[in-house]
């Protein structure tokens, strides 16, 4: 017989809470091996470089307009422009791209 | 001190909610094509606020899977949330109340994560709980629009949305690739090790979970190794605290 849908949601919920809970939770001294500290700095860098790229240049309709997001957004981040003002142009740029595209076609 | 990081926190989010907009509109769809109630479909996403892992357990629901099978695919797609809480364990305030790591548990999302790590120095609670009041809703409320409307976005906003939160991800590495090379080189050769994941045939099987995982260890692990941080950077973060 199949589990009621909700005993699936409850066992989902809990497996994922208990991963982001747990280091929280149990990580309670403050980390002063010098290596741990520098993997721990480096973290956040690697994680999000890696989730970015190569995946970008599948989160649009097509890959010129995906290629041209991610061009716009290096710009605007490299111009120290906020969180929301890069993740808009990056937008905007997709948005136009396409539709010149949808025209020229 | 509190509603001041509390206000920041609520900036920053607008971004992630709005990359969860498109995102969440196609789980609500799905969900409900599956056969599950909006209700259901709403209830996963409030409860789960994950995407990759939400995915794969509705086709678990979907197939009738074991809960064994549900409870291992979660853990497998979502360890990497593991090493984004054990960042964040350091990266918190530690004159606030100890309860509130159960809290900021909840919201630890890549996205989340990447802005709360993108702050200066130590980080309060209250900037999670900002961006989390934000980041929530947008993620919920797509999903029951998803769930009711029960077709896809048009193409145009689905891809200008989609960029949204890569677009995000670079405002917060990119400025501090400038300054320090060796966080360019982490930023690069992270870059490049994923990309090799995804075009090399052989290892291009490995999940994306997995390939975060590997990848973040490796490339933060060998930079740890190569060019350990130095006190006085420490220090600094200390005094911007």
């Amino acid at each position: 017989m199949k589990p009621n849908v909700y005993i699936y949601i409850l066992v989902m919920t809990g497996v994922t809470y208990l991963i982001r809970m747990l280091p929280l939770a149990l990580a309670k001294k403050e980390i002063t091996n010098p290596f741990i500290k520098s993997f721990l700095f480096y973290v956040p860098y690697a994680c999000l470089a890696a989730m970015t790229f190569p995946a970008i240049l599948s989160a649009t309709a097509s890959v010129i307009s995906a290629v041209v997001g991610f061009v716009v957004a290096l710009i605007a981040a490299y111009k120290e422009k906020s969180l929301l003002t890069v993740a808009l142009f990056a937008c905007g740029a997709v948005f136009i791209v396409e539709r010149i595209m949808a025209f020229a076609a | 001190m509190k509603k001041e990081s509390f206000k920041q926190g609520i900036t920053d989010g607008i971004p992630i909610a709005l990359g969860y907009l498109a995102v969440s509109f196609t789980f609500g769809m799905m969900a409900v094509q599956g056969g599950l109630t909006i209700w259901q479909a709403v209830l996963i996403s409030l409860t789960n606020l994950t995407s990759a892992g939400q995915f794969a357990g509705l086709d678990i629901i979907i197939a009738g899977g074991s809960l064994w099978e549900m409870a291992l695919t979660q853990l497998i797609i979502n360890l990497r949330y593991c090493l984004m809480s054990f960042s964040l364990s350091q990266k918190l305030r530690r004159d606030e109340p100890w309860g509130h790591r159960y809290g900021v548990a909840f919201g630890v999302t890549d996205e989340i994560f990447g802005v709360s790590a993108s702050k200066p120095g130590k980080v309060s609670a209250f900037y999670n709980y900002g961006v989390m009041s934000v980041a929530i809703p947008g993620w919920t409320i797509g999903t029951l629009l998803g769930a009711i409307s029960g077709s896809l976005l048009p193409d145009f906003i689905m891809s200008a949305l989609g960029v949204a939160i890569y677009g995000m991800f670079l405002a917060v590495i990119i400025p501090p690739s400038k300054k320090n090379r060796a966080v360019l080189l982490v930023v690069l050769g992270a870059m490049a090790v994923s990309a090799l994941f995804a075009w090399v045939p052989v290892v291009s099987k490995v999940s994306s979970g997995f390939v975060i995982i590997i990848t973040t260890i490796l490339v933060a692990g060998l930079a740890a190794w190569l060019c350990p941080v130095a006190d006085e950077n420490a220090k600094e973060e200390a005094h911007e605290a």
